[in-house]
């Protein structure tokens, strides 16, 4: 079991009672979690909780109403995503959204170009993500729309690798996945782990998560109902079976 | 046969010198529409400017290709300050209003080229003088060189787009608008770029095709409800359809002013169209989806 | 407030507008008569285009079509009917106007939005093509000049138009016209033309025949479009090529953004607008007063796109 994240520093992302509409419907109703550097927090709740609006509202892909996101302490609500992707925040959305006409390459070189970065850097990223995975080593010249499901959602992971994040957003990177693939995705939110990236993972896995993280949210309707952390719960799961019935 | 085999190998090779300007500015058309939906009804008349452009330079400095690339650059630049400008706010809004204001747009050019540069037409020097002769005609040869030079832009463009570092950029905006921003790119300077190099296209068709008609204000319109027929036929966003659509479609053209008048011929592009929307709408080349 | 002050508010304005409408040639220079009784046939024009814009929600760009054909219509009759009779050129520019509104709408309606309109743009380049190229019938590049017929019923009288009387004339039929559009779009078939409008896809799936009522729509809308010519060509006496062109169309569509869609008023008020703008920068900058007119509009469409009168479109609709 790796180590919780540093105690005592302060959060890399809070979200503070954030509320996001979806046109007329109120979909988060103050949400509040925060994420620490180098931590894995889970998020859980059932189906149409609002776990993936609130990754969406973290990274500015949807704007809350009410409420205020920070980032390493400054406020980013309304900060355009393209802004927060270059101050490292990445995102893995729920349906993977890999570019499926580009290549595989072309995929990993869209987080790739930055300022700042130079070419043996960028080279020695993408040495490393063909490490991770070696599948995408192989399909490098590949269109992404050719990838199996499994394979696309290793490019999705790859693909925010490259912008060397701070934290990822992972949403649902186990879902419509066989075991041997979950495993794989667990064993890479461990390596992410040991690198010192911070990851928020929503997910419908629950022993999945309780593995993977240090601390879990537990959301209903719209807000965090339970916060404990991954030992407690593993220990005693009565509280997941009351909020999942699981 | 009653035409003469000459006359259709004529009208050939106009045709395809025709349809590959009209391929220079229906790219810039399609390539505005894949990436940002915006129907730039303006379109004919960055063509226009980029002529008159073209001509001033031209006149003053006695070079041509001076002329072509003064007229792309001021061109790209006013493009980007329109999209700045006018577009950007209209973002996520009915595709209605992109449609307005960029007509409310064309309204404005085509009369600021008006009051500018008054009603009477402007000559444009030909750059490559001399002909060559085609069976009974002198045929010049600055046409075949537009067909050419037109052919280069476009390749070009292609080259940008599947290799360069910006290219990818773009065509990652093109798929999927929102992913890309959550990648780091910086979507709208995106937009502001594509619709910069849609807008150099169609001057450097302006500056190709100013030579062969003389420039004057109202030269843009036809060229847009040509471009927008094509880009429809190619499929909207589809670089080689509207290319492969451009070329068809002037082919056609020419072919029917062998019986009619070219007032008359231009129904053939509209009866493309019609054919197309009803029996193939993603594109008269694109396989339709099942 | 109650449904039964609505109504009243309604007609009280409706009956104000009016009065200053009919008094509007006694006290207007002459300039101005003509130009308040344009303002009525373009304000026609734009009120059909917004069936279709404001109450189905299909844009077309093919107005220029349905006006310009309900003009040659009425000059058809008005040239080859001895003495030229007003009835006349109103059944020919209506069946005419219909018959082109029938044959665009069967294939245009199959398409949605963006291809709509875009189809409904280049028919109306085909005729305007066709009738720039058919010299001998329609007189080509020069048009058709022709004499205004009388108010007559034969057999019991007959009036020469002079133009405080044919204001009036357009008057009561823009007038008239513009109840029964209203009456129209209140009625059960504006109801599904609005849900078209709202929902296609669920307006479809609660079984109605949804390409049946666009094809309605466009006829109806291009009906009164070409009394819109018909008026013109009495007014005017000639008909031209110009007026079918593409441009027209947008021009149209100009007047009803600018007004507020879905208003049937609004377009009117758009029109005028449009109008008055025009005629007054031609007058204080003579030679580029278009530009300031064309910024304008941009203008509006991004910071006003609900039109002058898009916020009482709730109300105008009761």
């Amino acid at each position: 079991m790796s180590g919780a994240g540093i105690p005592g520093t302060s959060p890399l992302v809070t979200v503070e009672g954030i509320h996001t509409f979806y046109g007329k419907s109120h979909i988060l109703h103050g949400v509040s979690l925060e994420v620490h550097p180098g931590e894995v927090v889970g998020l859980l709740g059932r189906n149409g909780v609002g776990k993936s609006t609130t990754l969406k509202t973290v990274m500015g892909l949807v704007r809350p109403s009410q409420g205020q996101v920070r980032y390493e302490g400054r406020p980013i609500t309304g900060v355009p995503s393209y802004r927060l992707a270059r101050i490292g925040i990445g995102y893995v959305p729920e349906d993977r959204r890999i570019f499926r006409l580009l290549s595989v390459m072309e995929n990993l070189r869209t987080g790739l170009d930055r300022h700042g970065v130079i070419e043996s850097r960028k080279q020695a990223l993408l040495d490393k993500v063909y490490e991770y995975f070696p599948v995408l080593a192989d399909r490098r010249n590949q269109a992404g729309g050719t990838l199996s499901g499994g394979e696309q959602q290793m490019l999705a992971i790859a693909r925010a690798m490259m912008l060397e994040p701070k934290i990822i957003l992972l949403d649902e990177p186990t879902e419509g996945l066989m075991p041997r693939m979950v495993s794989q995705i667990k064993n890479i939110i461990e390596a992410l782990h040991r690198e010192g990236v911070a990851i928020l993972l929503v997910e419908q896995n629950v022993p999945l998560t309780l593995e993977a993280s240090q601390r879990v949210y537990i959301m209903e309707k719209g807000v965090v109902r339970h916060q404990a952390p991954s030992a407690e719960l593993r220990a005693n799961d009565a509280v997941i079976h009351q909020y999942m019935g699981v | 046969m009653s035409i003469p085999l000459d006359q259709i190998l004529i009208q050939t090779i106009n045709g395809v010198v025709t349809g590959m300007i009209l391929a220079l500015v229906a790219s810039g058309l399609t390539l505005i529409f894949g990436i940002m939906d915006v129907v730039n009804f303006a379109h004919g008349e960055l063509f226009m400017l980029g002529a008159y452009v073209g001509v001033v330079t031209a006149v003053a400095t006695g070079t041509f290709w001076l002329a072509l690339i003064s007229a792309i650059v001021v061109i790209a630049l006013l493009g980007a300050m329109i999209q700045v400008t006018t577009l950007r706010p209209l973002l996520g809004r009915d595709p209605l209003t992109t449609i307005l204001a960029t007509f409310g747009l064309s309204l404005v050019l085509q009369n600021y080229a008006l009051w500018q540069f008054g009603p009477v037409a402007r000559n444009m020097p030909e750059p490559i003088t001399g002909h060559f002769t085609l069976f009974y005609l002198d045929y010049p040869w600055y046409r075949i060189a537009i067909a050419l030079l037109s052919a280069a832009i476009i390749g070009g463009l292609w080259l940008f787009l599947k290799f360069g570092t910006y290219g990818i950029w773009i065509r990652a905006t093109t798929q999927d608008r929102v992913m890309a921003a959550a990648m780091g790119i910086p979507v709208p300077w995106v937009h502001t770029a594509v619709f910069a190099i849609g807008a150099g296209m169609a001057a450097a068709s302006g500056v190709l095709f100013g030579p062969l008609v003389g420039v004057n204000h109202a030269m843009g319109l036809d060229w847009t409800l040509k471009a927008f027929i094509v880009v429809v036929v190619g499929g909207m966003g589809n670089l080689g359809g509207s290319i492969a659509a451009s070329i068809f479609i002037s082919l056609l053209e020419a072919y029917a002013s062998l019986w009619v008048s070219p007032a008359q011929a231009v129904i053939v592009s509209f009866v493309v169209l019609i054919l197309t929307l009803l029996f193939r709408p993603t594109g008269l080349f694109v396989p339709t989806p099942k | 407030m109650t449904s039964t002050r609505r109504p009243i508010a309604f007609w009280t304005g409706f009956c104000v507008v009016l009065a200053l409408l009919i008094v509007a040639p006694l006290v207007l220079p002459e300039f101005w008569r003509r130009f308040v009784t344009e303002i009525l046939i373009w304000g026609l024009l734009a009120m059909s285009s917004d069936i279709l814009i404001g109450y189905t929600g299909m844009v077309s760009f093919g107005h220029s079509a349905f006006f310009g054909l309900g003009m040659y219509g009425a000059a058809a009759a008005l040239i080859s009917v001895r003495p030229p009779n007003l009835w006349l050129a109103l059944v020919y520019g209506l069946v005419a106007a219909a018959l082109v509104a029938a044959f665009v709408a069967y294939f245009s309606t199959r398409l949605r939005d963006i291809y709509f309109s875009i189809t409904t743009l280049v028919f109306s380049q085909i005729f305007y093509v066709i009738i720039f190229t058919w010299t001998e019938v329609t007189g080509g590049e020069n048009g058709l000049t022709f004499r205004r017929p009388a108010l007559s019923i034969p057999g019991l009288f007959s009036i020469p138009f002079d133009s405080n009387t044919l204001h009036w004339f357009v008057l009561a039929v823009v007038a008239v016209s513009y109840l029964v559009l209203r009456r129209i779009t209140q009625s059960p078939f504006g109801m599904v033309l609005q849900s078209i409008r709202e929902n296609e896809p669920r307006t479809r799936a609660i079984g109605y025949a949804v390409e049946r009522y666009k094809i309605l729509a466009v006829m109806l809308s291009g009906l009164f479009a070409g009394l819109a010519g018909v008026l013109y060509a009495v007014q005017n006496r000639f008909a031209a090529p110009d007026f079918v062109f593409f441009l027209i169309s947008g021009e149209v569509v100009v007047f009803n953004v600018m007004g507020g869609i879905g208003t049937l008023v609004g377009p009117v008020v758009g029109a005028a607008f449009f109008l008055l703008l025009r005629e007054g920068f031609s007058r204080f900058f003579t030679e580029y007063y278009l530009i300031w007119v064309g910024l304008i509009f941009t203008a509006m469409v991004i910071f006003m796109p609900q039109g002058l009168l898009g916020f009482w479109r709730r109300r105008l609709n009761q």
